[in-house]
Formats: structure tokens, C-alpha cells, sequence
């Protein structure tokens, strides 16, 4: 067989100008823990311009997620809002090992509808006698709900609180509760409270870190995309530095 | 007697009615029409349950309907006898009545429960349940209920229309007694002729809405076939008379049409009762004189008194003089023009003895005693 | 006092409430020629088509202090209607409307005019022959209304989580017990509860259509 020179060389064009292409063209299913959805939707195409890979977004709540996981969806990546899904999903042999990092660290604020309730001492709010009802994340379920307790028992509040404690089941939950008026004030996420193109209408104090151990927000490489370079390059992405600027300007801290 | 009178429009896109009647405080009027004329919508307004109506209604004194005066169905003291019955399903047929008779203790008894139960012969059924009852029975124990509740005035929407014509023929005897027993003025819907001319006393015919005529049966039915709306209606001739003489034997009744007698099957009144008897017009047949070796034995002299060919049909109807009263006959026009009929000629009119209806009227003694 | 018996005592109150209230609305629905009626029968089945957590949120914000009606209630009480059992009872009559008025106005219709037109006509003021006629022979209708309303409230989940906040013996019904220990994957407890519940709603269940067998009502 046998071609001609001018044969040859169209086809090594072909080849060359189709390969890279192919090769990037790969997509990506990303779970998304609900907190983080409107983050990950800024990310998506930044990634895909950095890239050339796409993504698919799913967002739902942790739990869900590990169910579906569970079952069988054939997610790739999973952003979870929590430390301790990621690592129960890697015991079970269901992410590939290794792969789990903090992506992002969730950092808790005291919120109100009210411009005035919250002002630049958080204590000083919560100790008003006048307050009826504090929204927290149910702290069995959510970990935002486990940090608002911590923090007022950090600041030695806890006891006297507990009676005007009402609850989310979740954090957005939650935070309807409080945006509603309904409950004066409530801790929620930073992210709910501070995002790019979110003017916060009420007033709000970011409870110092110290306050309560640090919400690690973990993501890892699950079975399904172990072979999917989309997966690992968003992984990746994930922790360069123009990922982690955007992670911090929506309310989180950097993870590790 | 209260006197009630109507005077009301009720406006329908498909259907008016315009009534302006006065109806007597005693005995049975019969609403009479043929379907869709409109009577069950007037009986609705009389008992208050057409709220759009306009106009007055009056019974007595009293107002009922009439500018932004409106008096609620339960307070007029109406009685409503309907077609379909209506008991409540959700108790036995004592309950039914007991309904009613709770109601109306504040009113004047001139009648107690028992002479309701039994007039109508309702002991029987007190403990079934209205799905257990016949729909003879279900008539009865709704106009039990409805007298119960002591109406001054009794309206009856065909209460006999669902009925074959057995249980008509059992339930109509004890309706017909309703205004004596219990000196109760009654308005009688039907489309039934039979029905009018065995128990009513009085007419309002309606068509379309209005009232074509008014007045005593027999004149009342007359004026209607004149008025052309007869084909509706069956034509026919009404004749009242008195129990002359009985024939045990031969089961046979004589009427007195005063002077006429007229032979009729065995009709179980007394002598000297008043009895109504419609004749249809199709059962008359003439002659020029008396007939023998015939087997119809009523052979009554009459006067001609007008020949109305009817259009388009082989038939004339001849309206005849039997003296006081009216009788009339259709036959064709072929047999007009062979006999030569001619108005003031006198015929024999021939009566097969089997058309009749029949119904007894109160004693004179009785009405006048009421 | 426990999710269990906060749930029952909701559920019974609830039932109760629309009771009286969704009575004369199925009854104005069965009998109006009003022109507003698709309109009332619209807004009565909304609940059926607004998500929980959704009917929960706008719930929320109708009866939060920050509200004409949670403010207005705020300042004649001094208490707030939102996380409170009565605010819960407000919220889930809201959402159990249509089990109760729709099984109500079908009956109603069921029984027609003619039944009231005869007791009418027999000295029965409307009231009375509403009474003494309409409802017994709307009682089908309303075994079914009362189950349907008893067993969808026991059964809420959305609107009590929303509007309740979840405050152990005042608004944590069972629903929300159970969901809780579902998701702290305490499957023994939630086994436990959500049997007792299955129990109960079923001999509650099975108590009223047994009665509706033995008492059938002949209509005809």
C-alpha cells in the first residue's frame, strides 16, 4: 500500500489537529454538597477554560449524595460538605484511595434580617433578653449545626440559650429560618451571608474559627471516575490558587 | 279560605314564564300542561325554591314574594309532594315522618299523627327502611311526611309520574281524600288528563309558559279543545251525574246525567254520590237514529250543535247538546257527508260503555258539611 | 411529652380545626353558582400542588413576627406563631385544607338540592337540614375527609419542619424523629418509630372503615 506525499501529510493534519482535542474533550459528573453549588458553578467554567474538560454538576445534600453513591450513581467527583462522608465512602472501597482532600474549610456567621440586631460583638446579640428564638443547624445532622453549639458554648452562652433554640434540618434550612424573621437571628454559613453578587440585606459577625473545630469540607475521587482524566484534572484544579480565590470570596476558608 | 295568588315572571335562555293566577283556598286545582310548559317551575316558585322569580307571590295577607320581601321556603308552611319522593335515605320510613312531625309542633293540629298513619295506611311500613319501600309506598309515606309537617297548602309535583298505572290506580284514592280529611287546599301538577278528571276540581291549564285556561274541569277541558289545543291533549267530553241505581248481578252502575242514564260498569259508590266520568271523542259514534241488535248500550239522544272538520285529517269533530251538559265525537269527515249531518239536527249519540273514567265527587251533604 | 403523642394531639387538633372550617367551605362549593367558585376550589387544592418544604417556606414568612398576620398576633399575644404548636396547628390545617374539603364537596354534591328542598318544605330551617339531613347522608364523605386529613397530618414532614423548628416536645413531631434518626443512620430507633406509627395509622384506619361497613347507608 502505498500513498501520496500529499495524502500523507492531510492526514497527519487530521491526526494532529483532532488529538488534543479529543483527548480534552472528556467530562466530568461532580456531586456537589448544596452549600458549595453556587461556588462550584463559578469554577465550572473557569475550569473548562483552563482545561478544556467539561463538568456536570449534581447538587443535593450530603446525605443524599452518599445514598445515591451508594446505589450506584455514577458520579466522579464528590464536593462534600462534610470530612466524615468522604472518609466513610473511601473505607467502603467506593472512592480511590488517596484521593480525599479539604477542598474548602465552611466558616459559620451569626446572622440576622435586621440591619441592627447583630452588630460587631456577636455575644452582646445573643445575650439580648429580648431575643425569642436562635436558629442552628440540627447539630446531630448538619456540622454547621455542631459549630453553632460549640460556639456558644465556647462563649459560655449554651445553657442559658438552649430553651430558644430552634432548628433547620439543614443549614439552608436554617438559614430560611432566620431570613424569614421568623427566628431574630441564627448561625449560618459565611456563604449564605457573603457571596459575589450577594448584598447582604440584614447584619451578620463571622464567628472566630477558635470558636469551634474547623468544617472541613472534603472532596475525593470516587470508583466510577478512578479512569476519567476530567475527574482528576478538576481535582486538581481545585487547589490552584485561582480556585482557592474564589472558594475564599465565597465565605470559606482554604483548605489544605 | 286563603286565597293564594301568583303573579311572576321566571326567565330562562331557553324557557320564560309569565303567570298571573290567583288559585283557590280549597279542594285540588290541577296544574295541567303538557311537559315543559312549564307548571313544575311555577309549583318551585309557590314553594320558594326558584330564587330567580320575579314578581309576587301571595297567600292571604301574606306575602311571600313580591319587591325585596322574600320569605324563606321553610316558613310559608308549604307541603311538597315530589316526584321522585325525596324521603331521607338515612332513616326508616317512621323516621321520615316523625322528621316532620317534630317540625311542625308549634302548628295548629287539626289532625293527629295517627289520622295521617292512618289514612294512608302507613303503620305497615314505619320500620323499613326507605330502600325497602315500593314506589307506591314511597308516595305514601311522602305525603304522610308532608302532612305531617302541616302545611296550609299542599303542592304535588306529579307525585304519581314514576308509578305504573297499578300503583297510580292505588295511590290516587287517598290523595283524592287529602282535601276533606284534612281541609288542606291542594295544587296538582301532572300532564295525566286521566289524573285531572278523577280527582280535581278545578283547572289551570298552561302552554308555554302561560295560562291558556282556567276554570271548573268539564268547561275548562271543552274550552281547551276549542282553543286548538287539543292536539296535545286527548279530546273529550267531561259529565257529572249522581249514582241512579246499582246491578249487583251484572256488576253494572246507572248515571244520572240529568235526564240521561247512562250504564256503566259497577263504580262501588252509594246511591246518589256524584260521579264525574270523562268520555273520549274517539269513543263516540253517531247515528241517525236509535239502534238495535247493537251491542253498545248506551244510546243517548243529542243535538248537533257544530261539525269542526279538523285540518289535513279524514276526521270531523262534532260537539253535541246532551241537554245540560256537552258530549262530543270524532268521526270522519266521509261519514259526516253520508249521514248528512247538520248543525241542530238531532242524532244518537252511541257510547261504548268501557271508555269511561271515573271518580266519585264528595257528597253534597259532606262538602257542605267541610 | 413525646414526638409520638405531640403528633397525635397535632393530628387530632387539625383534624378538628378543618372540620369546622372546611365544612361550610365544601358546602358553599357544592351548592354556589358563584362565578368565584374555580377560583375558591383552586386556591383550596393548592397545597396539593406546592411542594412541602415549599408551602413550608412561604408558611414561614406568613407567620413570622416580621408578618402582618405572625405580627399582629405577636402583639396581642406575646407570643409568636412560628415554632410554636400553635402556629404548627395553623400551618398544617393550611396544608391538610384540600383533604378535608375535597372528599366534603364531593359528598355534598352527592346529596344534591333535592334532599334540602324536601326538609325545607318540611319546616327545616337551612341549618337544621343541614344538620339532620345533608350530613348524615354526607357521613361517608366525611369518614373519608377525617381519615385523609388525620392520616396526611400525621404523616406531614415539610411544613412542620419549617414552621415548627424542630423544638423537642412542642413542634418535633414524629415525622421529624424519624427523619433524624434516618439520617444519623439510627436505623434500629427509626425502625421502632415509624412501626409504632404504621401501627397506630393503620388501626386507626382500620377502626373507620370498619365502622363505615357495619353502618352502610342505604341511599336509594
Amino acid at each position: 500500500m502505498s500513498f501520496s506525499p500529499c495524502f500523507k501529510a492531510a492526514l497527519v493534519a487530521v491526526v494532529l489537529s483532532a488529538g488534543p482535542s479529543a483527548v480534552s474533550a472528556d467530562t466530568a459528573l461532580v456531586a456537589v454538597a448544596a452549600n458549595f453549588a453556587d461556588a462550584a458553578e463559578t469554577l465550572s467554567p473557569m475550569f473548562t477554560a483552563a482545561t478544556g474538560h467539561d463538568l456536570k454538576l449534581t447538587t443535593g445534600s450530603t446525605g443524599k449524595l452518599y445514598a445515591q453513591i451508594g446505589e450506584g450513581a455514577p458520579f466522579e467527583v464528590l464536593l462534600s460538605a462534610d470530612a466524615k462522608t468522604p472518609a466513610k465512602l473511601e473505607d467502603e472501597g467506593k472512592a480511590v484511595a488517596g484521593s480525599r482532600f479539604t477542598y474548602a474549610v465552611g466558616q459559620v456567621a451569626l446572622y440576622s434580617a435586621n440591619p441592627e440586631t447583630v452588630g460587631v460583638d456577636g455575644k452582646a446579640a445573643l445575650e439580648n433578653p429580648d431575643l425569642r428564638f436562635i436558629a442552628i443547624a440540627n447539630p446531630d445532622l448538619a456540622p454547621y449545626g455542631g459549630a453553632a453549639r460549640e460556639a456558644m458554648q465556647a462563649m459560655g452562652l449554651w445553657d442559658t440559650l438552649v430553651p430558644k433554640i430552634v432548628m433547620g434540618q439543614n443549614i439552608g434550612q436554617t438559614f430560611s429560618l432566620v431570613s424569614t424573621g421568623a427566628a431574630e437571628v441564627g448561625f449560618v454559613a459565611l456563604s449564605a451571608v457573603k457571596a459575589p453578587g450577594k448584598e447582604p440585606t440584614g447584619s451578620y459577625w463571622q464567628v472566630p474559627q477558635e470558636m469551634f473545630t474547623p468544617i472541613r469540607q472534603d472532596a475525593l475521587l470516587l470508583q466510577a471516575g478512578a479512569a476519567n482524566p476530567a475527574a482528576a484534572a478538576f481535582l486538581d484544579f481545585l487547589k490552584s490558587p485561582e480556585a482557592l480565590a474564589v472558594i475564599v470570596a465565597y465565605g470559606y476558608g482554604a483548605g489544605n | 279560605m286563603t286565597e293564594l295568588s301568583v303573579d311572576v315572571r321566571v326567565s330562562y335562555p331557553d324557557f320564560a314564564l309569565e303567570v298571573a293566577q290567583g288559585f283557590a283556598g280549597a279542594g285540588i286545582t290541577a296544574l295541567f300542561g303538557p311537559s315543559g310548559c312549564g307548571k313544575s317551575t311555577l309549583l318551585r316558585v309557590i314553594a320558594g325554591f326558584e330564587r330567580r322569580a320575579k314578581g309576587q307571590v301571595a297567600f292571604g295577607a301574606e306575602v311571600w314574594q313580591g319587591g325585596r320581601a322574600f320569605v324563606a321556603p321553610y316558613r310559608r308552611g308549604v307541603g311538597f309532594v315530589f316526584q321522585d319522593a325525596r324521603l331521607f335515605p338515612h332513616l326508616t320510613a317512621q323516621g321520615n315522618l316523625d322528621y316532620a312531625h317534630r317540625r311542625a309542633a308549634r302548628e295548629p293540629a287539626r289532625y293527629s299523627f295517627d289520622d295521617v298513619v292512618d289514612v294512608l295506611d302507613l303503620a305497615p311500613l314505619f320500620t323499613r327502611r326507605t330502600g325497602q319501600l315500593s314506589g307506591g309506598e314511597r308516595q305514601r309515606v311522602a305525603i304522610g311526611r308532608t302532612l305531617l309537617a302541616r302545611p296550609r297548602l299542599l303542592l304535588m309535583d306529579e307525585p304519581l309520574a314514576a308509578l305504573d298505572t297499578k300503583r297510580k290506580a292505588e295511590i290516587l284514592p287517598y290523595i283524592a281524600r287529602l282535601p276533606q280529611a284534612f281541609g288542606l287546599p291542594i295544587i296538582y301538577v301532572t300532564h295525566a288528563l286521566a289524573e285531572v278528571t278523577q280527582i280535581c276540581d278545578r283547572i289551570v291549564a298552561l302552554d308555554g309558559g302561560r295560562v291558556v285556561a282556567t276554570g271548573g274541569v268539564a268547561e275548562t277541558l271543552e274550552r281547551l279543545d276549542l282553543a286548538g289545543v287539543q292536539g296535545r291533549f286527548e279530546a273529550g267530553a267531561v259529565l257529572t251525574g249522581h249514582v241512579a241505581g246499582q246491578d249487583p248481578q251484572l256488576h253494572l252502575s246507572r248515571v244520572d246525567l240529568g235526564g240521561t242514564v247512562l250504564e256503566v260498569p259497577e263504580i262501588g259508590l252509594s246511591i246518589g254520590d256524584q260521579v264525574r266520568l270523562r268520555v273520549r271523542a274517539r269513543d263516540v259514534s253517531l247515528a241517525l237514529t236509535r239502534l238495535d241488535g247493537l251491542s253498545i248500550r248506551n244510546q243517548l239522544a243529542a243535538r248537533v250543535l257544530t261539525i269542526t272538520p279538523e285540518h289535513d285529517t279524514a276526521y270531523a269533530e262534532v260537539l253535541l247538546d246532551l241537554g245540560p251538559q256537552h258530549l262530543r265525537a270524532r268521526i270522519t269527515r266521509a261519514a259526516v257527508q253520508a249521514l248528512g249531518l247538520l248543525e241542530g239536527q238531532e242524532v244518537t249519540a252511541l257510547i261504548k260503555s268501557v271508555a269511561f273514567d271515573r271518580q266519585a265527587l264528595p257528597r253534597p251533604d259532606r262538602a257542605a258539611a267541610e | 411529652m413525646g414526638p409520638l403523642w405531640l403528633t397525635v394531639r397535632l393530628a387530632a387538633l387539625t383534624t378538628g380545626i378543618l372540620l369546622v372550617i372546611g365544612t361550610p367551605i365544601a358546602w358553599w362549593l357544592a351548592t354556589t353558582r358563584s362565578r368565584a367558585k374555580p377560583v375558591i376550589e383552586a386556591i383550596t387544592a393548592l397545597p396539593l400542588v406546592l411542594p412541602p418544604t415549599v408551602l413550608g417556606f412561604y408558611l414561614l414568612v406568613l407567620l413570622s413576627p416580621n408578618s402582618a398576620i405572625g405580627g399582629a398576633f405577636l402583639s396581642v399575644t406575646g407570643s409568636t406563631l412560628t415554632f410554636s404548636f400553635f402556629g404548627l396547628i395553623i400551618a398544617s390545617s393550611l396544608y391538610s385544607v384540600p383533604f378535608m374539603v375535597q372528599p366534603l364537596q364531593a359528598a355534598f354534591e352527592g346529596v344534591g338540592r333535592g334532599p334540602m328542598e324536601a326538609a325545607s318544605s318540611l319546616r327545616a330551617s337551612p341549618l337544621d337540614a343541614f344538620f339532620t339531613v345533608a350530613t348524615p347522608m354526607a357521613v361517608r364523605g366525611y369518614l373519608t375527609a377525617i381519615v385523609l386529613t388525620f392520616a396526611h397530618t400525621i404523616g406531614e414532614f415539610g411544613v412542620v419542619l419549617m414552621v415548627g423548628g424542630n423544638i423537642p416536645g412542642r413542634t418535633k413531631v414524629v415525622s421529624i424523629q424519624i427523619y433524624e434518626y434516618v439520617e444519623t443512620i439510627n436505623y434500629d430507633a427509626a425502625h421502632t418509630l415509624a412501626g409504632i406509627l404504621l401501627v397506630f395509622s393503620f388501626t386507626v384506619l382500620l377502626a373507620v372503615y370498619t365502622f363505615n361497613r357495619r353502618f352502610p347507608l342505604h341511599v336509594g
